[in-house]
């Protein structure tokens, strides 16, 4: 077909969490400009399958249309690749040149150890939205939308923290591989509305100790978090978490 | 663990010392800039050795000074540290980092930045600070003309001391003065072309070091609103990041040259 690309790639392969790893290069020929770079994958790993001398790359992926953060792929030195504001399903090879070399490697981060290959366990995000990224609601009927004043702006700014899709865009774009961004959205979203009120203070401490203790850096405020976000998630909110957190520590009994 | 111990040793904690020790460590340059502003005055440094004396005996000054000297510490050694207690974080690096796509150069270097500066604080210190409080400082005697402004110096011999840093008397329209002479520790200082060469590199370390130090300590105390943020880049680029080390650079160059 005329157009298509070959494509040379420089993949992280490794076992599993405690073997070695390395990069392995592999050309991909005859790729479509309007192939998804995990469409690309696919191809190559149809072609490791059929040939049978190599096991498939590992790598996450699920809804395929940017909203679930599943994929998580470092490329050439950037989480989700060269362009702004997208998950690597939404990233089209029409990004890339013909003949092109592309590195390809897993989050970075202690606390998002490799599984395999590209595979990463982000299970620290899931203990940090345990430790208080919720609202404890009451069941039975939802009362009346309206009885709940919400300022638009505020409910605005609520929504685009909500935005967060949890993918570790930022983790991995982070030099001190900080979970700021993700905390401070998650925070954010909730601090912002009434609904999270009664719970703030607890969340807010309890969040920041779990993000510690799951080993993440320190906010350097480097800003490359909010620059790789595929949600676009704003550096305000870290702000944010600072003054949610130093309020919890200074103005409430807990601690 | 008490709540203060557990805020200052979180991750949010530690942070927000570096913010406050750093800032206060900006508003020393202004003062210092401000007073060393008087190396440039024409009176063979009488103006600028009066106020050596007096920063180094006013009692407010002299207590503010060793809180200066912890925080430039404390700011010094808790960074160093958070740059390893970060670097644990990624063991595994990678193989392509392509970091100038998405933040600037000098908010991933503060750690190289800060050590170039501790180094050039250390050899400040040692040359004029020291010096002038251990080390052997010689005298000056400074003959002023009350009425035409006239000022006359005179070096005092080498082996000269008193008790006391500065003695003033008047004899008529004649207002004479002997003070320690640092201002002549900086005219020879500035003279060694190795020295002259460190401030530059250490102000060029400054300019970039405050360029994302000062909004990044705003940021770190939870103040980043659009209200404010212009007048915070303004402060701290236009003032910080060039008008101070510009202004600390201008010193040994104007010796050096003069």
């Amino acid at each position: 077909m005329s157009g298509n690309m070959n494509i040379n790639l420089k993949v992280w392969r490794q076992k599993n969490g405690k073997s070695q790893g390395k990069l392995v290069d592999y050309k991909v020929e005859g790729v479509s400009p309007d192939m998804s770079f995990l469409e690309m994958f696919d191809v190559l790993n149809d072609r490791l399958v059929s040939e049978g001398k190599d096991e498939p790359i590992a790598f996450d992926h699920d809804c395929r249309e940017g909203i679930c953060g599943m994929c998580s792929m470092y490329i050439n030195g950037r989480p989700h690749g060269p362009n702004q504001g997208v998950t690597t399903c939404q990233l089209h090879m029409r990004s890339f040149k013909d003949g092109d070399t592309i590195v390809v490697e897993p989050w970075r981060a202690a606390a998002f150890p490799v599984i395999k290959d590209l595979a990463v366990d982000r299970s620290a995000f899931d203990r940090i939205i345990a430790s208080g990224g919720f609202i404890s609601v009451n069941t039975g009927n939802a009362q009346d939308a309206n009885s709940l004043p919400i300022p638009k702006d505020n409910a605005d700014e609520a929504f685009a923290a909500a935005a967060c899709i949890g993918c570790g865009a930022c983790v991995a774009a982070c030099k001190n591989s900080s979970a700021m961004l993700f905390v401070s959205a998650k925070v954010s979203q909730l601090a912002l509305l009434p609904q999270g009120d009664p719970e703030r203070n607890t969340r807010v401490l309890n969040m920041v100790a779990q993000m510690d203790t799951e080993g993440f850096g320190a906010c350097t405020n480097t800003g490359a978090c909010s620059a790789e976000c595929p949600k676009e998630i704003s550096l305000t909110n870290i702000a944010r978490l600072n003054r949610e957190y130093f309020a919890a520590q200074l103005g409430s009994d807990r601690s | 663990m008490n709540w203060i111990t557990k805020m200052f040793s979180s991750s949010l904690g530690q942070k927000l010392i570096m913010a406050l020790t750093g800032l206060f460590l900006c508003s020393f340059l202004i003062i210092h800039m401000v007073g060393n502003l008087q190396l440039f005055k024409h009176d063979a440094g009488l103006a600028f050795n009066k106020y050596a004396v007096f920063m180094t005996t006013n009692p407010l000054i002299k207590t503010t000074s060793y809180l200066l000297y912890a925080a430039i510490l404390f700011h010094a050694f808790k960074g160093i540290a958070l740059v390893f207690q970060n670097k644990k974080a990624r063991p595994v690096k990678y193989q392509a980092f392509d970091g100038k796509a998405n933040s600037h150069w000098s908010s991933r270097n503060m750690g190289i930045l800060g050590t170039i500066i501790l180094v050039f604080i250390a050899v400040h210190m040692s040359n004029f600070w020291w010096q002038y409080k251990f080390g052997t400082v010689p005298y000056t005697r400074y003959t002023e003309n009350i009425q035409t402004g006239e000022i006359q110096s005179d070096y005092m011999p080498d082996n000269f001391t008193m008790n006391s840093k500065m003695e003033e008397q008047s004899e008529g329209l004649m207002k004479v003065t002997i003070v320690k002479d640092l201002f002549r520790s900086v005219e020879l200082g500035f003279k060694e072309i190795w020295l002259v060469a460190l401030y530059i590199i250490a102000m060029a370390a400054l300019s970039f070091h405050l360029y994302h130090g000062f909004k990044s300590a705003f940021q770190t105390m939870g103040l980043n609103h659009k209200k404010y943020n212009g007048a915070i880049n303004f402060i701290g680029i236009g003032v910080f990041a060039i008008l101070i080390p510009i202004g600390f650079a201008a010193m040994p160059l104007y010796f050096f040259i003069k």
